[in-house]
């Protein structure tokens, strides 16, 4: 607790034993009232003094004012203890209020510990520690063992494994040599390392980082938009209410004057929105930072809350549902050809190309070539390599250039790029190379599927059969082939057009229009690149697909309190109007109302920021 | 010219969009951004009055909420 908030705590005990005190005592009249004012002037007369500023100001439909005018219409009507309680409950709601925000913002800056303090610059051969912002691109900096990792660079010499869990939510420690690029806000674990500088500190990913969630709060979502909008006429409303029901039924024969005014005042207590207007951010501000805690960046409680409610899922297949390194997928060796003769000869003419193809296949064939024993190497350009190996004349390419060379490939349907190879005029097989799917992409989509997604989307350059493959293993509902990079977006936009809420996720590389396009953008594998960071709504900081069904599920729980909040405070509010109206809620009803549904809908809030059990 | 503020104490959401509103109304302000949940103020106005208004958002601090305070 702030000073402040003891100050508060100790008025708050101070006038609850006053109150207690006086209750029981036999006194009437002017005694009774003055034995009352007592803990009543203890609590609140900084809420009247408050009050009384307002009025000066012109400022009617203030909290503080309708609170001071109910409690001292309670005193007018001869309801000594519930005045005092009113104003002594109201002042445990600003108290608790102001705790449970306090409580909230320092979880979220426990979070930001990723802020590094210092640097250990060098310079002239001399280590110097300096603030991160100090720091030029270029220079050296030392980070030792339990340190955290100041400003993005390579190591240039040592080795370490860091923790990136600030960053990722993964706590599993990442080794890291020289010639690795290490990123701030990561803790280096075992081994000092220096490193050379690549990006200034407001640059850097740990700085990126901060400012993204800092300024997450005020991209507002659509709910927090109408509750302020629902604030701005529900105080109004409310207090004109309670004139209305003060001044009209006593015209009425029968009804008398005191009976409606103290039902009037019943509205007043219960006059303030402030459940709403401080629950409803706060779930918000909980669910974006809950999940940044496990490597789940959202830009904006509007991305949170359309991320809740997305039905189709696209992605981009290269980087996201595949892991972007070609491999040997398959290979078919024609009659009387080890699988071995296959790849040397493939590794062979492969050997000087530096297609990422080239290096799939030098990878599949474990002899290694000795460049010596190659010479004459050529390329046909589209089709394939020649070269002659130990004295025969391999050629590795498509089927034209089987063709060509007048040999018959075999038929491959296998998915993936198909590379034919002959030796002298004979036909030794062909090997698939393909991107291989990431290992937790089948169950990272049936999560998907789980949670009501209905339409999976896969865009690609394939070819069609390969794509089909592709789609099908992973059980995608449908996939978008031989697609150019600009033909994604209008991929993209003609899905939009069908109306479901629409998610883009992508790795971050070339995809910023489509990022931008869909209803919410997922950028993946975001670690140390800005452009992603930019164009993305939400931010996936590791490479597992598994992050998107949570972060999914994540934005739900938060969309789900934010709910029942709403529903629950309204609900309660409502009643109670009706009641008092009635005359069946008394003065302590109206507290309950207040302040009650206050500090429900704060805990239920503070839900929003604690990660369920996986 | 847009600058970022620290408050002090400022604990409620509805005095938060209060201060917000009222600030906005202000001459030569473009846009100005009062966040109770991360106690901070971004202002966006002319550079020409803008060490005016940031003496006039400090008031209108006081005068809605006596227990906030604008560090500038």
């Amino acid at each position: 607790m702030t000073r402040r908030q003891k100050k508060a705590a100790w008025r708050i005990a101070a006038a609850a034993v006053l109150l207690a005190a006086a209750w029981p005592l036999p006194l009437h009249g002017p005694a009774r009232l003055a034995a009352f004012l007592i803990p009543y002037a203890v609590v609140g007369w900084d809420v009247l003094k408050n009050a009384g500023r307002n009025i000066v100001h012109g400022r009617v439909f203030d909290e503080k004012l309708l609170m001071a005018i109910a409690t001292i219409g309670a005193f007018a009507t001869g309801e000594y203890p519930e005045a005092v309680a009113v104003m002594l409950f109201y002042q445990v709601g600003e108290l608790f209020q102001s705790i449970a925000v306090g409580r909230s913002r320092k979880s979220i800056a426990e979070l930001m510990e990723l802020r590094p303090d210092y640097a250990n610059v060098l310079r002239d051969g001399q280590e110097l520690r300096v603030d991160p912002d100090e720091v030029s691109i270029g220079e050296r900096i030392v980070v030792r063992p339990g340190e955290r990792v100041p400003l993005d660079g390579t190591i240039v010499e040592g080795a370490t494994a860091v923790d990136a869990s600030a960053l990722t939510g993964e706590s599993m420690p990442l080794d890291k040599n020289v010639g690795d690029a290490l990123v701030s806000g990561s803790v280096n674990l075992t081994g000092a390392v220096t490193v050379q500088v690549e990006r200034v500190f407001s640059e850097s990913t740990a700085a990126k980082i901060l400012e993204l969630v800092e300024s997450a709060s005020e991209k507002k979502a659509r709910a927090e938009r109408f509750i302020t909008r629902f604030a701005r006429w529900y105080t109004p409303a409310v207090v004109i209410a309670a004139v209305l029901l003060c001044v009209v039924p006593p015209l009425f024969p029968g009804q008398t004057w005191r009976v409606w005014f103290s039902r009037a005042l019943i509205f007043l207590v219960v006059s303030c929105p402030c459940a709403l207007v401080i629950s409803i951010p706060l779930s918000f501000f909980g669910g974006i930072g809950g999940a940044s805690r496990r490597g789940i960046l959202m830009k904006g409680a509007g991305d949170l809350e359309t991320l809740a409610g997305v039905r189709t899922v696209v992605f981009d297949k290269t980087g996201t549902l595949t892991t972007g390194r070609f491999a040997v997928t398959g290979r078919f060796p024609a009659g009387g050809v080890t699988e071995t003769e296959l790849l040397e000869a493939a590794a062979a003419a492969e050997r000087f190309s530096n297609h990422p193809i080239a290096a799939a296949v030098l990878q599949a064939c474990q002899s290694g070539i000795d460049p010596a024993r190659l010479k004459h190497a050529r390329a046909h350009t589209g089709h394939g390599v020649e070269v002659c190996f130990d004295g025969r004349r391999i050629f590795a390419g498509n089927a034209g250039l089987m063709m060509q060379i007048g040999v018959t490939p075999a038929e491959c349907t296998e998915p993936g790029t198909v590379l034919h190879i002959a030796s002298d005029g004979r036909y030794l097989g062909c090997i698939v190379v393909s991107d291989t799917c990431k290992a937790e992409a089948v169950e990272a989509i049936a999560a998907l599927n789980r949670l009501g997604v209905t339409k999976t989307v896969m865009l690609t350059g394939d070819r069609r059969n390969a794509a089909e493959a592709v789609a099908q293993r992973l059980g995608l509902t449908e996939f978008r082939a031989e697609l150019l990079p600009a033909d994604k977006v209008d991929a993209v936009e003609s899905l939009l057009r069908e109306g479901q809420p629409l998610a883009f996720v992508g790795d971050g590389v070339n995809d910023a229009p489509v990022l931008a396009r869909a209803d919410v953008g997922v950028a993946m594998g975001a670690l140390g690149s800005d452009a992603a960071i930019e164009a993305a709504d939400v931010v996936l900081m590791d490479d597992s697909l598994l992050k998107l069904p949570e972060a999914i599920m994540l934005a739900r729980r938060t969309m789900r309190i934010v709910r029942q909040n709403i529903l629950f405070a309204l609900a309660v509010k409502a009643l109670v109007l009706l009641l008092g109206a009635l005359g069946m809620a008394s003065m302590w009803t109206a507290v309950f109302a207040d302040v009650g549904v206050m500090v429900l809908a704060i805990l239920n809030a503070m839900r929003a920021l604690r990660a369920p059990k996986r | 010219m847009k600058k970022t503020y620290r408050i002090e104490d400022l604990d409620c959401a509805h005095c938060a969009a209060k201060i917000e509103d009222a600030i906005s109304r202000l001459d030569g302000v473009t846009s100005v951004r009062v966040n109770f949940l991360t106690q901070k103020m971004t202002l966006e106005a002319d550079d020409r009055v803008f060490p005016a208004l940031l003496k006039e958002a400090a008031r209108i601090f006081a005068s809605v909420e006596p227990d906030s305070r604008l560090i500038l």
